[in-house]
C-alpha cells in the first residue's frame, strides 16, 4: 500500500498527538481542513489508522491496581494454518492486549493485563497453558514501565535554553 | 590616576549586541513565552550524547591534530561530497573550529588586508559588521527588502562593489529572514563574483534546514569552489549549539593559511565535542531529517497563523526563523518587542538588531514545541486587536 508524502506528514503529526485541532494540522501540513478529514477517513477505511490511543501512566494513579504480564508462549504449530490459528484462539480473550509470533526461544509473547496478580495467573494456569496447542508458559510481571511505545514516563523535558539568543 | 583607556579603540567603538540588551530584558520576567531562542528546542541525540561520554570514559581528554581529528575532517568531506556535491580534501581543505563563529572569525581574519571592504548582506547575524570591523576590515552592508524576499539582487550587489571590496559575506538559509538563495540566483551573483575577482564567505550553517528547495552550496555553482570559503558547523542541523563545534571548508591557500591563525589562537576544538560530532555525522542523518520536518511543519502553522492576525510574513524557505512585518501597528520593532514582551509575555527580537533593513519586523523562532507557539500565537493574537491601526 503506497502513500503520498502528504499522507504520511498527516501520519506523522497525528501518531504523536492524535488530538491536534485540525486547523493547525491543516496548517503544519498546508492543507485545506475538508483534505485533511478526506485523507484521515481513507487512512481509517484502509484501517492504516487503527485507532486513536492515549498513554496513560496508571502506575501514578492511586487508585488504579492493574498488573500487566509478559508471557512466553511454546505451541505446537498446527498442519496448514501454522500459528495463526493458536495465536487467534488467544487473542480473542479480553485480557489479551497483544499477542506477537516471535523467533527465538518461545513462539507467541503474549501481553495481558489483569486486575491483580491472581487474576492473571487464573488468565494463564485455566485459559491460556490449557489450550490444546499451548506447550509451556513462562509469565513475568511487569514491574515498572520506563518507556513504553516511544514515550518515556518519568521524564519532563525542560527546556534548558536562555529566553532570547542569538 | 589612569587617563588613557585600556580598552582598544576598535572594541570600544564597537556597539554590544541588540539581542543581548533585549535579552536582559526578557530575563528578568516570569512566564515568558519565547520566540527569541536562535538555537533548536531538540537535545541532541542520545546516541551523539553517548558518544561523548564514551569518549571521556575512554580516556580521549588530549588535543587532537589542529586541524581537527584526521577521521573527523574524512567524514566531513564525505559528507560534503554527499550533500552537497562539492570536493573537499581532509588533509589540507578542512579545519574543525570552535562553532561556526570561531570559523567565520579566522576566515576574515585570513583574507583581509586593513581597510578592505566586505560586503554584508542584512538583515543578518549580529556578528558579521563587528566581525569585519575587528578584522581590521569595513563592513559594506546592503540594504534587502521584504519586496525581493530579503534576497540580495545582483544589481545591488554590483553597486556595492568598489576597487576595495574584497569579499562578499552571504548566509543561505538566513538568520534572521530565513530566506534561501536558489540555485539559479546564486548563479547570477556568482558571475559578478568571477566579474570583480572577489571571495565569498558562505555562511551554510543552516544548509540541513531547507524546506522546499534543495540546498545549493555556493562553491557548488561553477568557478566558485575556488573562491567560496564555506562556513558551517553541527548547532543547528544537528541540533548541538552548546558543544561549540564549526568547520570551514576552503581553498588550499586560504585554509593553510587560517590554519595558522587557528593553531596560534585556538590550538585545536574540544576533543569530547570532536567525537560527537564524528558519532552524529556517521549515524545522525536520519535525526536530522526528522528535525527537519518538525521544522517544517511548525514554519507552515507560524507563517500561516502571523498572516491571519495580521502579521504580513513571507514564506521562509529554511532556517527556523519567521520574519513578519509589523508596519500595521505603526510601532517601531523595538517597540513592538518591548509591549509584547510586558503586556504579553512573548519574547521575540526586534529586527533591526539584524540591521537597518530589518525595523519593520520582528524575528520570531518557531524552534519551540507546537504547545508554545500556540500559546505564543493566542497572545499575539490579542497583542495585534488591541494595537493594530
Amino acid at each position: 500500500m503506497h502513500l503520498n508524502e502528504e499522507e504520511l506528514e498527516v501520519l506523522r503529526i497525528i501518531e504523536n498527538n492524535s488530538r491536534i485541532d485540525m486547523k493547525d494540522l491543516a496548517k503544519m501540513t498546508d492543507q485545506s481542513e475538508s483534505d485533511i478529514e478526506i485523507t484521515l477517513k481513507k487512512l481509517e477505511d484502509m484501517r492504516v489508522i487503527v485507532r486513536y490511543l492515549t498513554v496513560i501512566n496508571w502506575a501514578k494513579v492511586d487508585e488504579y491496581h492493574g498488573v500487566t504480564a509478559m508471557i512466553d508462549v511454546k505451541v505446537t504449530p498446527k498442519r496448514g494454518v501454522g500459528f495463526d490459528e493458536v495465536a487467534k484462539r488467544i487473542y480473542k480473550f479480553k485480557e489479551v492486549q497483544s499477542v506477537y509470533l516471535m523467533s527465538g526461544a518461545y513462539d507467541l509473547s503474549v501481553i495481558v493485563e489483569g486486575r491483580s496478580m491472581n487474576e492473571v495467573a487464573s488468565f494463564v494456569s485455566e485459559k491460556l497453558s490449557t489450550l490444546d496447542s499451548v506447550i509451556s508458559t513462562t509469565t513475568h510481571f511487569i514491574m515498572k514501565k520506563y518507556k513504553h511505545d516511544g514515550t518515556i514516563f518519568e521524564q519532563t523535558e525542560e527546556d534548558k535554553r536562555i529566553v532570547v539568543s542569538p | 590616576m589612569i587617563k588613557t583607556s585600556y580598552v582598544s579603540k576598535t572594541i570600544s567603538e564597537l556597539k554590544p549586541s541588540g539581542i543581548r540588551r533585549f535579552f536582559d530584558l526578557a530575563a528578568n520576567l516570569e512566564g515568558v513565552v519565547s520566540l527569541g531562542v536562535g538555537e533548536p528546542d531538540f537535545v541532541t541525540s542520545w546516541a551523539v550524547r553517548e558518544a561523548a561520554i564514551n569518549s571521556l570514559e575512554e580516556g580521549y581528554t588530549s588535543y587532537t591534530a589542529n586541524a581537527g581529528l584526521y577521521e573527523l575532517r574524512s567524514e566531513i568531506s564525505g559528507y560534503m561530497e554527499k550533500q552537497f556535491h562539492v570536493s573537499y580534501r581532509p588533509e589540507d581543505q578542512i579545519i574543525v573550529t570552535v562553532g561556526a563563529s570561531q570559523a567565520l572569525d579566522i576566515a576574515l581574519r585570513t583574507i583581509l588586508n586593513p581597510g578592505e571592504e566586505v560586503i554584508v548582506v542584512e538583515p543578518c547575524f549580529v556578528a558579521y559588521a563587528p566581525l569585519v570591523t575587528m578584522a581590521g576590515g569595513i563592513p559594506v552592508t546592503v540594504q534587502t527588502s521584504k519586496e525581493d524576499d530579503f534576497k540580495l539582487t545582483p544589481q545591488q550587489l554590483e553597486a556595492a562593489i568598489t576597487p576595495k571590496t574584497k569579499a562578499v559575506l552571504i548566509c543561505s538559509p538566513n538568520n534572521p529572514t530565513g530566506t534561501q538563495l536558489g540555485q539559479e540566483e546564486l548563479v547570477m551573483l556568482a558571475d559578478i563574483v568571477k566579474k570583480h575577482d572577489l571571495l565569498v564567505i558562505s555562511d551554510e550553517i543552516y544548509a540541513e534546514l531547507a524546506y522546499d528547495e534543495t540546498f545549493t552550496s555556493f562553491a557548488a555553482i561553477d568557478g566558485m569552489l575556488e573562491r567560496t570559503i564555506v562556513i558551517n558547523g553541527f548547532s543547528k542541523g544537528f541540533a548541538m549549539t552548546g558543544w561549540r563545534l564549526g568547520f570551514v571548508c576552503a581553498p588550499k591557500e586560504i585554509s593553510e593559511a587560517m590554519l595558522k591563525l587557528h593553531q596560534y589562537a585556538m590550538m585545536c576544538a574540544p576533543t569530547v565535542a570532536q567525537h560527537a560530532a564524528l558519532e552524529a555525522l556517521k549515524h545522525g542523518m536520519q535525526d536530522v531529517e526528522e528535525m527537519r520536518r518538525s521544522y517544517r511543519r511548525r514554519r507552515n502553522y507560524i507563517v500561516k497563523s502571523f498572516n491571519e492576525i495580521g502579521l504580513d510574513c513571507h514564506n521562509p524557505g529554511g532556517a527556523f526563523y519567521a520574519f513578519p512585518s509589523i508596519e500595521k501597528t505603526g510601532m517601531t520593532s523595538m517597540e513592538f518587542a518591548e509591549k509584547l514582551l510586558t503586556e504579553e509575555l512573548v519574547a521575540v527580537v526586534p529586527g533591526d538588531v539584524f540591521g537597518e533593513s530589518g525595523e519593520g519586523h520582528i524575528r520570531c523562532s518557531y524552534a519551540s514545541s507546537m504547545e508554545q507557539l500556540q500559546e505564543a500565537l493566542r497572545r499575539m493574537e490579542r497583542f495585534m486587536k488591541n494595537h493594530c491601526k
